[in-house]
C-alpha cells in the first residue's frame, strides 16, 4: 500500500509541474485556446499533442510488461460503447469548461496558488459530481 | 495570436505524459483527474482512496513549488463573477462523473489507447467548449 501511495505521490507531483511549466493553470490560456475566431491561442494543442505523443509510445511498452509493478493487473475502463451519458456528460463538461476556462487537473493543481477562483470551483465541482451521484441512484 | 507558448507547452505536455506513464507503470491505473476525485468521494476501499489522494496532494505540491522558483503571473479576469464560477464548476463536475472523465483521462490517457470513447468524449468537449466561448465572447459579450 506504501508503495503504491508514493509512486502516486510521484506521479502526481510530475503531473502538477507539467500542467504549471505549460501554463495549464492559466484559464486565461484555456479560454484563448477555445476562442478559435478570436485571439486563438493554440498553445493547448502542443500539450495534448506531447502529452499524448509519449503516453502512447510508453503505454506499449508499459502494457508489454504483462502488470504494473505495484498491482496485478492493469485496470482499464471496461465500458466500451458510446453511449448518450458519454455524449451528455462531455457536452456538459464542456459548458463548463468553456465559460470558467478550468478543467478538473488544473483547478486543483491551482488551489496552491493562493488565489480564490480555484476554491469556488472546486467547491462546486465536488458539488457537481455529488449531485450526479444523488440523480442516479434516485 | 495570443501569447503563443509551443516550446514550453510542448515540454508540459511531455511530462504529463510521463506522469501518465510512471502512474500506469507502477500502479496500472489511468491518470484521470475527475475519476480520482470521484473515487476518492465514492470508492470503499481504503487503499484506493490512498493513492488518489496522494496523487492529488502530489499535483497541488508540484504546482506549488514550481510556482515558488518560477511565479506564474495569471490575469485578473473580467465578467468572471462567483455565481459564473459556481455554475461552471457544477457543470464539470457533473459533466466528467457522467462522460466518465475529463482531459486527462479522456484526452490524454485514453487518446493514447486509441479508445474510441475517449476520441469520441475529447471531440465532444472540444467542441462543445469552442462553441460556449463563441456564444459567450462574440454573441453576448460582443
Amino acid at each position: 500500500m506504501m508503495s503504491k501511495i508514493l509512486s502516486a505521490l510521484f506521479a502526481g507531483s510530475v503531473f502538477g509541474v507539467g500542467l504549471s511549466l505549460s501554463a495549464m493553470v492559466d484559464p486565461n490560456k484555456i479560454i484563448n485556446f477555445l476562442d478559435i475566431t478570436g485571439h486563438w491561442d493554440p498553445s493547448l494543442l502542443f500539450v495534448l499533442g506531447g502529452a499524448v505523443m509519449v503516453t502512447l509510445v510508453l503505454y506499449r511498452f508499459i502494457f508489454a510488461q504483462g502488470k504494473p509493478v505495484f498491482d496485478n493487473d492493469f485496470q482499464l475502463p471496461s465500458v466500451l460503447k458510446i453511449d448518450a451519458k458519454l455524449l451528455m456528460g462531455s457536452s456538459l463538461f464542456g459548458i463548463g469548461w468553456g465559460l470558467i476556462g478550468y478543467c478538473p487537473g488544473p483547478v486543483v493543481a491551482s488551489l496552491g496558488f493562493g488565489l480564490e477562483e480555484p476554491f469556488i470551483v472546486v467547491g462546486s465541482l465536488l458539488a457537481g459530481m455529488l449531485l450526479h451521484k444523488v440523480l442516479v441512484r434516485a | 495570436m495570443e501569447n503563443f507558448t509551443p516550446y514550453t507547452s510542448l515540454a508540459g505536455g511531455i511530462l504529463l505524459g510521463i506522469s501518465a506513464s510512471i502512474l500506469m507503470y507502477l500502479n496500472g491505473r489511468i491518470a484521470g483527474i475527475s475519476g480520482m476525485i470521484g473515487g476518492i468521494l465514492n470508492n470503499p476501499s481504503v487503499t484506493e482512496k490512498m493513492w488518489r489522494l496522494a496523487f492529488i496532494v502530489g499535483l497541488v505540491a508540484g504546482a506549488f513549488v514550481y510556482n515558488h522558483f518560477f511565479p506564474i503571473s495569471i490575469q485578473a479576469r473580467e465578467g468572471v463573477t462567483t455565481p459564473l464560477l459556481v455554475v461552471g464548476g457544477l457543470l464539470v463536475g457533473f459533466g466528467t462523473s457522467m462522460g466518465s472523465g475529463c482531459t486527462s483521462g479522456h484526452g490524454i490517457c485514453g487518446v493514447s489507447r486509441f479508445s474510441l470513447r475517449s476520441l469520441t468524449a475529447t471531440a465532444v468537449f472540444l467542441v462543445s467548449g469552442i462553441v460556449t466561448v463563441y456564444v459567450v465572447k462574440h454573441m453576448i459579450g460582443a
